[in-house]
């Protein structure tokens, strides 16, 4: 039996290290829908679950290029309040008085200078790091200290609401998901471009006459992808939107609602980010010059530096990058809550260094991925509402998700030393 | 001054003149001149600390000299960086091979030239292809194509830094230490391949603080000691025990071409 699961999985090539994570994630899943007598594992509390990791996923991506050029970011918990507070209060208070309340370019604007700003703070903390050597850790924990200060400053610590209402389908709440549709629409793109690539690499392995796996492999992989894509876009189309929230919407838009209509929720606008977000960062990882490099300067700095990579720019540009996904965290983050409060992106630092980490990251650069940062942000989010819907007391909490952070990569050292990379 | 009469009206392929550097008070290079012919290996010889491997390191970008001038065909050029000496086609197999660990074969040789496709992404089956051919020439056991560096072997490692050094048509070809953690099989291998490139009409420079490594490869040496050169000789001119004391006590032969850092009563 044991036998013909590692051949299956050989066969298949599949990451062993994918599947323990993907294994463990079941496995507290479980656990805690026995503890909640099945309430854990419902349309209802995956959707929100979905919801809830969407803003620390997102910046989980970046740290895994962060850290596997060996540096680190604290700074991004404190970015993302200053950024949700200042792009709150551009879209409350600045641009309604410069284009009208609830003008279409609004969100768009907001979005767009938020992005800008974390990039440039991204950039000016990557230039200190690189260009002028200060490491990192203590770059961006001063960036903590200044950022979180920053972002009081910006409304004198008055909390900004309401926010825009277009800004706020980010967030996903009951309108802001695609309904299951176009969920089931983005489910079929979705399994097809999956299904698509992987056929695609298939062909051209073996157009310059590289060993492909066995046909039937690729055919059971394909069936994997589509399974689980429809299975979670089915999970979430099963979530219905209360009737009386459902009414509203439709008297939001001057219709009444037909007596007896179910609304499905459907995929959330913040999964649909972190989708492609998740997409763009693997192949900026595996495809481009850029994320080779990153790669390399993690393994070697100095082999980096005599092929020619100019690994101070490098730095700039992968500071930048973290900050940019900030803003999206951020604007994911305050759109949820409709508002932005000075303490938003509390602690988040550590929950995203801690989901790249998890996520199979390791600390002393050139490995990562981004899958498994994701993956490790699902395991977090999940450790923390499982445990909240349980009724553990908040500090054994904090205590659990500690332990487990230490436990996952103390597995992953001894899983790297047994299997030697 | 090391001008040898079988390159007579020939333009070397590259010259280092009065190469000076200098770390804090240390003159690691002081006052140097080499140089190298198309078809030629040059041992550049000395204990550890003389120099050879700063001085080389100007050659190949890693590090930039304070003064003297670098001319390539007679050509005098600007190398600042690794990119440059690139550009140059003089390619370097350093000491510590200098590969990413992480990354497998195909990724390190074409490191930091990737070939892209159409769209402007990595090709990375075609830069496999490309491995599995030229490994294929240098080391046909080598199979492990999408395996980390770190998975391989010592000579399996020494085989991808060479790979990478003479898959883009080399001119000038800089091996640091190329055998020091080689065993004799592999050695072996090396000075084969050093033969085959040398008739391409590439110049290498073979750099070592071993003369067994290189006399027997090299048309000349050139010692250095405390920064400064002992001398150039071409080694049918003297023998392995003269060169020797050229490493060892900074004495120059009647064989030999002396430099500034030879011992002042032979250097008439």
């Amino acid at each position: 039996m044991r036998d013909a699961l590692s051949r299956a999985v050989r066969t298949l090539q599949i990451d062993t290290r994918l599947l323990g994570m993907i294994a463990a994630l079941v496995i507290v899943w479980i656990v805690f829908d026995l503890l909640t007598e099945g309430r854990f594992l419902t349309p209802r509390n995956l959707f929100n679950l979905s919801v809830q990791t969407a803003s620390v996923a997102v910046m989980a991506t970046g740290m895994v290029f962060i850290i596997v050029t060996r540096h680190i970011d604290l700074s991004v918990g404190a970015l993302l309040g200053f950024i949700g507070m200042t792009i709150g209060w551009l879209q409350a208070q600045v641009l309604p008085d410069l284009l009208g309340i609830g003008h279409p370019a609004i969100w768009v604007i907001t979005i767009f200078c938020g992005a800008l700003m974390g990039a440039a703070i991204g950039a000016a903390q990557g230039y200190v790091v690189g260009y002028l050597a200060v490491p990192a850790f203590i770059v961006t924990l001063g960036g903590l200290l200044v950022w979180r200060g920053a972002a009081w400053w910006v409304t004198g610590g008055q909390t900004v609401a309401p926010l825009d209402s277009t800004f706020n389908l980010l967030g996903g709440g009951a309108e802001g998901t695609l309904g299951a549709t176009w969920s089931w629409l983005l489910a079929a793109v979705t399994s097809l471009a999956a299904v698509g690539l992987l056929f695609l690499s298939r062909k051209r392995k073996s157009d310059h006459g590289f060993a492909v796996k066995p046909f039937g492999a690729d055919i059971a992989l394909a069936g994997i992808f589509v399974a689980v894509i429809f299975g979670f876009t089915s999970v979430m189309n099963a979530y219905a939107i209360p009737a009386r929230a459902a009414a509203r919407m439709f008297a939001a838009r001057g219709e009444t609602m037909p007596e007896g209509l179910v609304l499905s929720h459907g995929i959330a606008i913040p999964v649909v980010i972190v989708l492609i977000v998740a997409t763009v960062m693997t192949v900026v990882a595996r495809r481009t010059r850029f994320g080779r490099y990153i790669f390399a300067t993690g393994g070697n700095p100095d082999a980096a530096e005599l092929a020619g990579v100019d690994t101070k720019l490098l730095t700039v540009k992968v500071f930048a990058l973290m900050g940019f996904l900030t803003a999206i965290a951020a604007v994911i983050a305050s759109a949820r809550l409709r508002s932005a409060a000075n303490d938003l992106g509390t602690l988040d630092e550590l929950r995203v260094i801690a989901a790249a980490v998890i996520g199979g990251t390791a600390l002393s650069g050139g490995i990562g991925t981004i899958y498994g940062a994701i993956l490790g942000a699902v395991v977090m989010q999940s450790l923390q509402s499982g445990m909240a819907m349980v009724g553990v007391d908040a500090p054994l909490q904090s205590i659990v998700v500690g332990l487990v952070l230490v436990l996952a990569v103390l597995a992953d050292i001894i899983y790297r030393r047994k299997t030697g990379d | 001054m090391s001008t040898q009469a079988s390159h007579a009206g020939q333009t070397p392929l590259v010259e280092l003149q009065d190469i000076h550097i200098a770390f804090g008070g240390v003159k690691a290079v002081d006052g140097v001149d080499v140089d190298l012919y198309p078809g030629e290996v040059v041992g550049l010889l000395g204990h550890n600390g003389a120099g050879k491997s700063t001085l080389i390191k100007t050659l190949s970008g890693a590090y930039r000299r304070d003064s003297g001038s670098i001319r390539i065909n007679g050509q005098e050029v600007t190398i600042e960086n690794p990119r440059d000496a690139r550009h140059h086609n003089i390619e370097t197999i350093y000491q510590t091979l200098a590969l990413a660990d992480n990354l497998d074969a195909a990724s390190n040789i074409f490191l930091g030239r990737e070939l892209v496709s159409g769209s402007g992404f990595l090709d990375d089956d075609r830069m496999e292809a490309e491995t599995r051919k030229i490994m294929g020439r240098l080391n046909p056991n080598f199979q492990k194509f999408s395996a980390p560096v770190k998975a391989l072997s010592g000579g399996q490692r020494q085989s991808v830094a060479i790979a990478r050094a003479i898959y883009f048509d080399a001119r000038v070809l800089i091996m640091d230490e190329p055998t020091a953690a080689l065993g004799p099989q592999e050695t072996a291998q090396v000075g084969e391949l050093i033969k085959q490139l040398k008739s391409e009409g590439i110049g290498i420079f073979l750099i070592s603080h071993d003369i067994h490594d290189v006399f027997d490869l090299a048309d000349r040496v050139s010692v250095m000691k405390n920064g400064q050169l002992v001398g150039s000789a071409r080694t049918e001119d003297v023998t392995k025990d003269e060169v020797l004391g050229m490493i060892i006590l900074g004495k120059c032969p009647p064989g030999a071409t002396p430099g500034p850092g030879a011992l002042d009563g032979d250097a008439s």
